[in-house]
């Protein structure tokens, strides 16, 4: 067991039950684990089988070859959150386990997607990609593949946009999150 | 000094290092080269006939003793038939180490013969596991394996080693050896010291009780906090509930032990904990067995909760104040707290509860209709006579069941670790194998396993590897020609429509399957004969014995909360007061 410093970690016990559990919302759990094969499927697997839903994940080595961080959303009312967290934390190869409340952290994510864009229709695609501060990354003779890297809601709003002219594939990595730094000495 | 090794002779060496005396365990292809050392090796090997045999063996050692039991296997079949000890030791926190072979590393993945996906597998039934695919890290991971089976939770932990290095033949097994003095394990911390102030607001809210019940757990015995919690409930004179996996961890002759509680718990233990204003649980999960309809449990307790696993504080009811920390610690601590507040003298009378906890004793006991002239034993009679005939330290397993139940109702538990059971997974099969790991770690005691025909079938082969290693333990087979249970929850909640229950009380015949596994084979049929065949058991000691007691199949394990009920709804044997006796 590692040390856990989730949000709600503020000495009160968490309470049991569907009944008083809240909604179910996006928690953003940033899980620092050793860089060892199969420690995803651990935690992959400890998600799936305590019935709690990954709505994404990224993984990537730390600065410490030792250690990989696994930056995972994931759709769970409050009151279950803590008990997630603690059965994350039992696992041997999860060295702490953090909870970035949204507004204390900053977050990114990159998205790939491909778009319907006739060689003679594309000026609107094109300006979206300026006002976005998008890239096209290939171009097609009737589609663009464009980039976006950004917060996960600018994403989504891009991608809203695209969708209108038509979408053929669209690739996200899901968000990666640090926690802000302090402002004061 | 360096010394060159091969792996598989750096493995044994671990083990001994670890203070290993035995291993169960049966050879096969890929764990070949790991059984040559062993020959040479001062630890004990005991030749199972099932790798199930082997994981039970070690769980029953570890139940008896507290030491990790080691069980080791070859590859695929062998490594999936020794899941189901896995999964129990993994629901019943036991301190096991399983070492399973697996097809050299260049084959990995490739679907070589008896390979399987061992690790894979086991993932979520071990607390931990290990493929080494490096000679030279085998050392540090048997001690990393032992480090992490017996510390925090305690359970178990399953080590993957290939063929290629420990094969001798193979350049990959080379190593020098040496012994790690550390483990590198920065993502484990169990915590075992509780939080000073959670510990005085938990002795404040058991001096401020009207009506506090201890619900002790298996997590004292897994803590060794025995004496601890017999020194707790007698300084603030307390009432204790032992479950089914806590059986023994408080004196069931002391006049404080209430005894078990749950779906098949007595009266008196079951309702004085919905009753209670306080549950004190230390080293208990509020499974669903013990809590009933959660909604209708215990509503008016406050709750303490003190369990080495943070998770399991607030998994299943919110506690009031939640300790997280090693049972025995913890209830030290509390103890000087609850001195510091004023100890006994700062508490409220709890004369009205007392009298009202033993009006219970005395309304609601637990009882039987003894069997008519030419009815069949009853199996409460047996279990009695059983109890009263073997030593008071005797070590007595069981398989799941009816059986299961009785015993643990009807024996008298004055000792911490006699008591070797299947709670969390309940695997019907374990008594036989577990009774024979009980024995080989405390030769110097008596045991006995009580188990059912049904269960009997499941795992009987072991005792085979008993006579052979010449292990004396003693099987009451309480024979009532079905699936007990099932068929008890048939006629109850089924209509009494008997859907493949019925198992025959001659086939197999057990007396002479007995004979023929090299045991001795008994068989009783009338009450007057109970007593004797046991005092004929007990004065064999170089051979199991094995007694087929035929017992009624009408008889129903009661009292019962029926699954998905409240407590408040149990139900007592229907004949208590028409003659019924404890």
């Amino acid at each position: 067991m590692s040390s856990t410093t989730a949000s709600t970690s503020d000495g009160s016990s968490p309470s049991a039950g569907a009944s008083d559990a809240g909604p179910v919302q996006h928690h953003i759990l940033s899980v620092l684990v050793e860089n060892r094969p199969g420690v995803l499927n651990r935690v992959a697997g400890l998600f799936a089988r305590r019935g709690y839903n990954i709505h994404s994940l990224a993984v990537a080595p730390t600065e410490d070859p030792r250690f990989s961080r696994i930056t995972t959303v994931v759709d769970v009312a409050s009151s279950p959150l803590p008990q997630m967290i603690m059965q994350l934390d039992k696992l041997i190869n999860v060295i702490e386990i953090t909870e970035l409340a949204p507004a204390e952290a900053v977050e990114r994510e990159l998205l790939l997607l491909t778009v319907s864009a006739p060689t003679d229709g594309r000026d609107q695609i094109v300006e979206q990609v300026e006002v976005f501060e998008a890239r096209i990354l290939d171009t097609g003779h009737d589609a663009l593949t464009i980039s976006l890297e950004g917060e996960p809601t600018k994403l989504d709003d891009f991608e809203e946009l695209m969708r209108g002219f038509g979408l053929t594939a669209v690739q996200r990595t899901g968000r990666v999150a640090l926690p802000k730094l302090t402002q004061t000495p | 000094m360096s010394q060159q090794m091969d792996g598989g002779q750096a493995l044994i060496k671990s083990l001994e290092m670890e203070g290993v005396e035995v291993i169960f365990g049966l050879p096969g292809g890929a764990i070949l080269p790991v059984y040559d050392p062993i020959i040479d090796s001062p630890i004990r090997h005991i030749l199972v006939r099932h790798e199930q045999g082997a994981g039970h063996m070690a769980e029953g050692y570890a139940h008896a003793t507290g030491r990790p039991g080691v069980a080791m296997v070859t590859s695929g079949p062998a490594a999936t038939n020794i899941v189901t000890p896995l999964a129990d030791a993994f629901l019943d926190s036991v301190p096991i180490v399983v070492i399973t072979g697996q097809v050299p590393t260049t084959a990995l993945g490739t679907d070589a013969f008896q390979e399987c996906d061992t690790t894979g597998i086991t993932q979520p039934i071990t607390k931990h596991n290990f493929l080494v695919t490096k000679a030279a890290d085998i050392p540090q991971t048997i001690r990393e394996a032992f480090h992490i089976a017996t510390t925090g939770r305690p359970g178990p932990v399953l080590v993957d080693i290939p063929k290629d290095i420990v094969d001798p033949r193979n350049p990959a097994s080379a190593m020098e050896w040496y012994w790690p003095d550390s483990v590198d394990l920065p993502g484990y911390h169990p915590r075992t010291t509780g939080d000073p102030a959670a510990i005085r607001a938990a002795a404040e809210l058991i001096l401020a009780s009207e009506r506090p019940v201890i619900y002790a757990g298996g997590g004292i015995l897994k803590a060794r906090a025995a004496g601890a919690l017999r020194e707790l409930a007698e300084l603030v004179d307390i009432h204790v509930v032992t479950t089914l996996m806590a059986r023994g961890a408080f004196p069931d002759s002391h006049p404080l032990c209430l005894g078990m509680p749950g779906m098949h718990g007595n009266y008196t233990a079951v309702t004085s904990m919905q009753k209670a204003d306080l549950l004190i649980a230390l080293g208990s999960r509020f499974d669903d067995r013990i809590t009933g309809k959660l909604d209708g449990f215990a509503p008016e307790a406050k709750i303490v909760h003190v369990d080495i696993d943070p998770a399991e504080l607030g998994k299943v009811r919110r506690p009031d104040v939640g300790i997280a920390g090693d049972c025995r610690l913890v209830i030290e601590e509390l103890i000087v707290a609850i001195r510091e507040l004023g100890g006994a003298a700062a508490q409220p009378d709890r004369q009205p509860w007392k009298s009202t906890i033993s009006g219970w004793q005395e309304t609601y006991p637990v009882t039987y209709s003894p069997a008519e002239e030419g009815e069949l034993l009853k199996p409460q009679y047996v279990l009695e006579q059983l109890r009263d005939l073997t030593p008071d330290d005797t070590i007595v397993a069981s398989g799941v069941g009816q059986h299961q139940m009785w015993t643990s109702q009807y024996w008298e538990f004055n000792h911490p670790y006699t008591w070797v059971n299947s709670g969390g997974l309940g695997t019907m099969g374990f008594a036989v194998p577990a009774a024979i790991g009980a024995k080989v770690g405390r030769p110097d005691r008596m045991v006995w396993a009580v188990d059912g025909d049904g269960c009997f079938q499941m795992t009987a082969q072991e005792l085979v590897t008993a006579a052979a290693e010449k292990i004396p333990v003693k099987i009451a087979i309480l024979n009532n020609a079905y699936l007990g249970m099932v068929r008890q929850w048939q006629e109850m909640f089924y209509e009494e429509r008997y859907s493949e229950v019925y198992l025959s009380p001659d086939l197999p015949d057990y007396k002479m399957w007995a004979e023929a596994m090299g045991c001795v084979g008994m068989r009783v049929e009338s009450p007057e004969e109970v007593g004797p065949a046991i005092e004929k058991a007990n004065a064999i000691n170089d051979k199991p014995v094995v007694i087929d007691f035929r017992t009624d199949s009408r008889e129903k394990v009661y009292p019962m909360v029926a699954a998905g009920r409240s407590n408040d709804e149990i139900m007592v044997d229907p004949t208590l007061n028409q003659g019924g006796r404890r």
